[in-house]
């Protein structure tokens, strides 16, 4: 069945969450403010203490969109091992922010342990290098690997920190070799930083930094590609300080070089990216000059981008940013503000379109499609970064905020109109739901957020489950929310895989609503092969989110479905080249080699008790004094929804006083109920003479007989396990040894008037009280009664002396299953049950329609003496048995069926 | 023969609940004592691990009754066995000799049993590393977060010793089991790499068991799977898994999608079930095993037994069902990006 997965040598980071960095994550961005050396925020408020504050520096950064969050606390004025320990455990208590890995970010090795310490994720150390030589960098890097840290390597040497292409290489490469052949570590787990250093500052040897940072990282990649290169971004732009808008101009044409040399992932203001392809033309060509030292001789490319930037800052910020598309269409300005993330103008242009187009949704197929089109397009091509695209899905959501209102208005007006003209009674009903949801694993939803819009905008009622939901959650509320489609996105590779999962899973289910598949990566042939063949009722795949409005349309029709369904299917099959389905089936026995297989009893060697009387005996008023020590307690604080053993939940640290209190008053009822005579205990015991056959049991009293019928487990069990029926614990017809079979049926009455009076009172808390009270009694009743019957009444076990607890566990010999329960199943025996004993007639317990007893607090069962009964499940049966126990039952398969469906397949 | 050659092989079977065989001997605070702590100055009773010394007898003969259900790995009985945990009794200084004696017993009854049914197949001792009852990921006190009730160190420490005990004792195994706290168990796995670099040993083979706490399918400290083993794959162990709070039904998914991802073999004991009304685990042992086998044949796991509430007989299921599926293929470990 199983052959060997194949596991890729990805760097695999955790926070809460995974962060698998594969190939196609294209960059990670580390998120750079919560620095004391880089944010001047960040350091005042470490160093007021206002750690709580600090933490809202993180999530800013979360939230922008970095993957990885790089703390660093190295400040003469602080005491770095404090402050590093302090920060680290108030993140862990953050779940917003502890999501993603840490990046510990500190000169002294002694900070970093400290973060290492409190921090349960897998964390990547930033940095430990030779600088002090070799025995130093061995020593730190095998404590980061008892940590299960990734570590940055600085390129830094005994004698310095590299600057050139071919030092930086080089000392990479040394420190790779004693990583991975002295410590140990994976290549995947290494990261190197070849110093990123400041350009255009005037001295000429620095002006081909960017250039060996590049090269040096392409020669890095490629002679050890499984290792990682990063570097602190910032630092390249250093000397255009105070001109942020250079410096974001610069980082932009400096990561898009260096990430297509091979650069994985940068410590940037994750916040603060600028879009390659949006930077100013002339700013854009100079500062490639800048970086890729072009037309630099003399540091003319330097002077030139230096006078731009003079230019630049001297307009100051507001003038600098270019308006000019301001004066575009408002498609192409929508446009604009999606792409660079502007939230200024866009309820203002939004509004704009809405007028211009004739209904509010085509503002959302048309122009803002169009814009996250482009988006998506920038985004594969390594120009656009997740924060960015982060922030373009946050100027998306606030211009469908604008529209949603009419989009409201207008579906309201729809439905009024169907109404008015009487049309289809569906639609009043509600309007169809359909639930998306990014698979677990994958945090993108930019897409299924379009296609929620989209469907939504269509009429239909969208629960969107948001991002890296499990399975499970997935299906269970699909099924509680009877929803009519499940949608499913994607945009990662692993989350094809995810995508198979689920389907499986609605298989296994048996659930039988629609599937749509949609997200970048998913394809009508993956579709085909892998998703459609584990699921039969309907897969779909969705090429983009204008086509599932008419998908969905077609699911939802009773006329259009079968067709469009066996269209998908036959077109599906065609790609489905020769994809053998394997299926592995559970196994059962035949319903005759189950019964060939029972309880082995040696009954030439039993002889049965022959019980003390035999008909029936009624207890019409039992001491609920007496009843009192056998209450099991623990059911009662379940009842209370408080979860543990008595008598330990007392004295808990968290629910200990509550129970208490909720103990004390419910005794103090008890009191009360026993001394006022409040609940009457009533109940019926009564044994017969009985033998079987196969699995009926067949019983005889003074005047009739009755068949009981009893199922057989069917599951295929170890070699020497029977298959085990009730019907086994009674002595055969063929064996001529007399047997006997009890039954019992206990009840408290007299709850209503009680009830009644606390409702009046508006005394919820006695009401549910008495109610939980009424049920203990009735269970210490069948307890008491059990007990007395194996002592007394049928008196096969006279010597028992067991504590309560033990009766709770079950240790006593013989058992008492109840008809409804594992080990008979069939609700319908109750009828055989209670005649038996006529209960309903001496004691008053009605059976309802579905077989439940009334009063509520009831309990009934068969009592069997043989030392070698016990409970079991009878588990699943087969059909064969099914149709058997349906004629012994003389009863229409149809209805047996019913009975039965929790034990059928 | 050693574990590894022979998971290769075969799945093997963990034993099943210490706890529940123990309750079945009714013991008592005398009992508990035995002779040695007659007087000591505070009650003990509960104190399971203790019995390693005071009852030798009762915990060797559980360990048989689980190895003659066809167990091939037993447990030493020292969930608790450590200086931080035994702190509840008073008792932090007997913390290395309870994993001597622990140890002792488990190595005693693979002995006497091996002596009683010859060629049985090799049987392992798994020394067991419990959570410890203080968490170094979660703050016990609601109004601050940033506060720990122990810290790393003091987690390495204890680990450290408990470790040195098994080692010393001679498990074939070390067991980090019932994680709670992923942090934790980085603290348990620090202390072996450091007791073996320390002792300039070979490291025995680590086997690591998580804790998938409800239905959120995360860790207490509310890890995701896929987080939980990403952060404790350093440890390069023997095995990865999940044991406890979930019944196999519930933690079906769950070690689906870690025989998915894990680069070791793969373990899995679930409790008998979930508790029922009354707080029991009521599942039968062939319902368990049916669940178990299930997945073995869906080539999920390599090692399979039983958690809370299981008893020989589930085992006994077990170890019948899956002894003749082929076990899950360790993965390839590719060396190459694309």
């Amino acid at each position: 069945m199983s052959s060997a997965i194949h596991i890729k040598p990805f760097l695999r980071l955790s926070g809460l969450e995974p962060l698998v960095v594969r190939p196609e994550t294209n960059f990670v961005n580390v998120g750079e403010r919560t620095n004391v050396t880089g944010s001047k925020k960040f350091a005042r408020l470490i160093r007021e203490n206002k750690f709580e504050e600090a933490l809202s520096v993180a999530r800013q950064q979360v939230e922008s969109g970095a993957q990885v969050l790089d703390v660093n606390m190295d400040d003469a004025m602080l005491e770095g091992v404090s402050a590093m320990t302090t920060f680290m455990n108030l993140i862990q208590s953050e779940p917003d922010i502890a999501r993603i890995p840490i990046m510990i970010d500190s000169s002294k090795f002694e900070i970093i342990q400290a973060g290492l310490k409190c921090v349960q994720g897998r964390c990547i150390v930033n940095s430990i290098s030779m600088k002090e030589g070799e025995e130093k960098f061995i020593e730190q890097a095998f404590i980061c690997k008892a940590f299960g840290a990734a570590v940055i390597v600085m390129a830094f040497d005994e004698v310095g920190q590299a600057d050139t292409k071919q030092r930086k290489v080089e000392i990479c490469k040394r420190a790779y070799k004693i990583l991975t052949e002295k410590v140990g570590f994976a290549p995947q787990d290494i990261i190197f930083d070849p110093n990123i250093f400041a350009i255009a500052t005037g001295i000429e040897e620095h002006n081909n930094y960017a250039v060996d940072f590049i090269e040096a990282t392409r020669e890095i990649k490629q002679a050890m590609p499984l290792t990682k290169v990063s570097g602190g971004v910032s630092n390249v732009s250093f000397s255009f300080r105070g001109n942020d808008h250079v410096r974001e101009a610069i980082h932009a044409v400096f990561l898009y070089h260096a990430i297509k040399a091979g650069m994985d992932m940068g410590i940037v203001n994750a916040g603060q990216l600028v879009v390659y392809d949006e930077i100013e033309p002339t700013l854009r060509q100079l500062c490639e000059d800048v970086i890729l030292n072009h037309n630099n001789d003399n540091n003319e490319a330097t002077e030139k981008l230096i006078i731009h930037a003079e230019t630049v800052k001297a307009k100051g910020k507001v003038e600098v940013k270019d308006e000019a598309w301001r004066n575009d269409t408002v498609e192409k300005r929508l446009s604009h503000s999606l792409v660079n993330g502007i939230t200024d103008y866009i309820e203002a242009d939004t509004e704009e379109a809405r007028l211009k187009y004739p209904t509010p949704l085509e503002v959302i197929e048309g122009p803002l499609m169009d814009g996250m089109g482009i988006v998506g397009d920038l985004f594969g091509a390594g120009k656009m970064f997740l924060p960015q695209v982060v922030k373009s899905a946050r100027v998306m959501k606030k211009s469908v905020a604008v529209l949603t209102p009419y989009i409201e208005a207008e579906k309201e007006e729809r439905k009024q109109a169907h109404l008015a003209a009487g049309t289809t009674n569906s639609e009043a009903a509600g309007a169809a739901k359909i639930l998306l949801a990014t698979v677990k694993g994958d945090v993108h939803d930019i897409g299924k957020n379009i296609v929620g819009v989209v469907l939504g905008c269509n009429g239909y009622d969208i629960i969107d489950m948001g991002v890296m939901v499990p399975a499970d959650k997935i299906l269970e509320t699909a099924q509680r929310e009877k929803v009519d489609i499940i949608g499913l996105s994607g945009l990662i590779t692993p989350s094809l895989d995810e995508m198979v999962h689920i389907a499986k899973e609605m298989k296994r289910r048996g659930m039988s609503l629609p599937l749509m598949i949609g997200g970048a990566t998913t394809s009508r042939i993956h579709t085909a092969v892998k998703i459609a063949p584990e699921y039969e009722e309907g897969v779909v795949h969705v090429l983009d989110a204008s086509r599932s409005v008419t998908v969905a349309g077609s699911l939802l029709s009773k006329e259009q479905k079968p067709e469009f369904l066996n269209g998908i299917k036959e077109e599906y099959v065609t790609l489905k080249h020769g994809f053998d389905n394997k299926k592995s089936i559970k196994s059962y026995l035949s319903y005759a080699e189950a019964l060939q297989n029972k309880v082995k009893i040696n009954w030439s060697e039993h002889t049965a008790q022959t019980p003390t009387f035999t008909g029936t005996k009624v207890f019409n008023d039992f001491d609920l004094a007496e009843l009192r020590p056998f209450i099991d307690w623990k059911p009662f604080f379940i009842a209370w929804e408080m979860h543990g053993n008595f008598p330990e939940i007392l004295t808990d640290n968290v629910v200990g006083k509550e129970a208490t209190k909720l103990y004390n008053d419910a005794n103090a009822l008890i009191d009360t109920i026993i001394k006022e005579k409040w609940l009457t205990a009533k109940g019926t015991i009564g044994f017969w003479e009985a033998s079987s056959e196969d699995d009926t049991v067949e019983v005889r009293t003074e005047k009739e007989v009755f068949s009981l019928s009893f199922l057989r487990q069917q599951i295929k069990k170890a070699a020497d396990q029977p298959n085990i029926s009730l019907a086994d614990f009674i002595a055969p017809k063929t064996s001529s040894k007399k047997d006997f079979i009890g039954a019992f049926a206990v009840t408290i009455d007299g709850i209503e008037k009680h009830i009644a009076a606390f409702e009046a009172n508006h005394d919820d808390y006695n009401k549910i009280m008495l109610q939980a009270l009424a049920d203990r009694f009735a269970e210490a009743f069948a307890e008491a009664l059990h007990l007395q019957t194996r002592k007394e009444f049928w008196g096969y076990d006279k010597d028992e002396s067991l504590s309560n607890e033990a009766l709770i566990k079950e240790q006593y010999t013989g058992i008492r299953p109840a008809p409804g329960y594992p080990a008979c199943p069939d609700h319908t025996e109750k009828y055989k049950l209670f005649s038996l004993l006529n209960a309903t007639e001496t004691i008053g317990i009605e059976l309802t329609e579905s077989l439940a007893m009334y009063p509520a607090s009831s309990v009934c069962g068969w009592y069997f003496s043989n030392p070698k009964s016990q409970y079991f499940g009878v588990g699943k049966i087969q059909r064969d048995q099914l149709e058997a126990y349906a004629k012994t039952k003389n009863m229409p398969i149809a209805e047996a069926e019913r009975w039965l469906s929790p034990v059928l397949e | 023969m050693s574990i590894k050659k022979e998971l290769e092989k075969r799945i093997l079977v963990i034993d099943g609940a210490m706890g529940t065989m123990i309750q079945r001997h009714k013991l008592t605070e005398a009992d508990y004592r035995g002779e040695r702590f007659a007087n000591w100055h505070s009650d003990v009773k509960g104190n399971n691990d203790l019995l390693c010394i005071t009852q030798p007898e009762i915990i060797k003969g559980i360990h048989k009754l689980y190895l003659a259900a066809g167990a091939d790995i037993i447990e030493t009985n020292t969930f608790s066995s450590t200086v931080i945990a035994m702190a509840d009794y008073d008792m932090q200084s007997l913390a290395y000799e309870l994993n001597v004696a622990a140890a002792k017993c488990a190595k005693d009854a693979i002995k006497d049993f091996t002596a009683e049914n010859p060629g049985t197949g090799p049987k392992f001792v798994a020394g067991a590393i419990g959570p410890l009852n203080k968490t170094l990921s979660l703050s016990p006190d609601v109004n601050n977060p940033g506060f720990r009730a122990v810290t790393f160190d003091e987690v390495v420490a204890a680990y450290y010793e408990q470790i040195k005990g098994l080692v010393d004792g001679g498990v074939d195994v070390l067991l980090i089991e019932t994680i709670f706290d992923t942090l934790n168990a980085k603290g348990a796995i620090y202390a072996a790499k450091q007791y073996f670099r320390d002792q300039n040993k070979e490291e025995l083979p680590i086997m690591i068991s998580g804790t998938i706490t409800d239905a959120s399918g995360r860790t207490l400290s509310g890890q995701t799977l896929e987080a939980f083993y990403t952060s404790v794959m350093h440890a390069n162990p023997l095995s990865v898994g999940l044991n406890c709070a979930l019944g196999a039904a519930e933690m079906r998914s769950h070690i689906e999608e870690l025989s998915s991802i894990a680069s070791c073999f793969t373990s899995a004991y679930p409790n008998a079930g979930l508790p029922n009304a009354m707080g029991e685990y009521d599942e039968q042992p062939h319902e368990t095993a049916h669940f178990i086998e299930e997945w073995a044949e869906q080539g999920f796991v390599n090692i399979v037994g039983g958690c809370c509430g299981t008893t020989p007989d589930h085992i006994k299921h077990i170890a019948d069902n899956v002894r003749k599926i082929q076990p899950r293929p360790l993965p390839v470990l590719e060396t190459e990006l694309n």
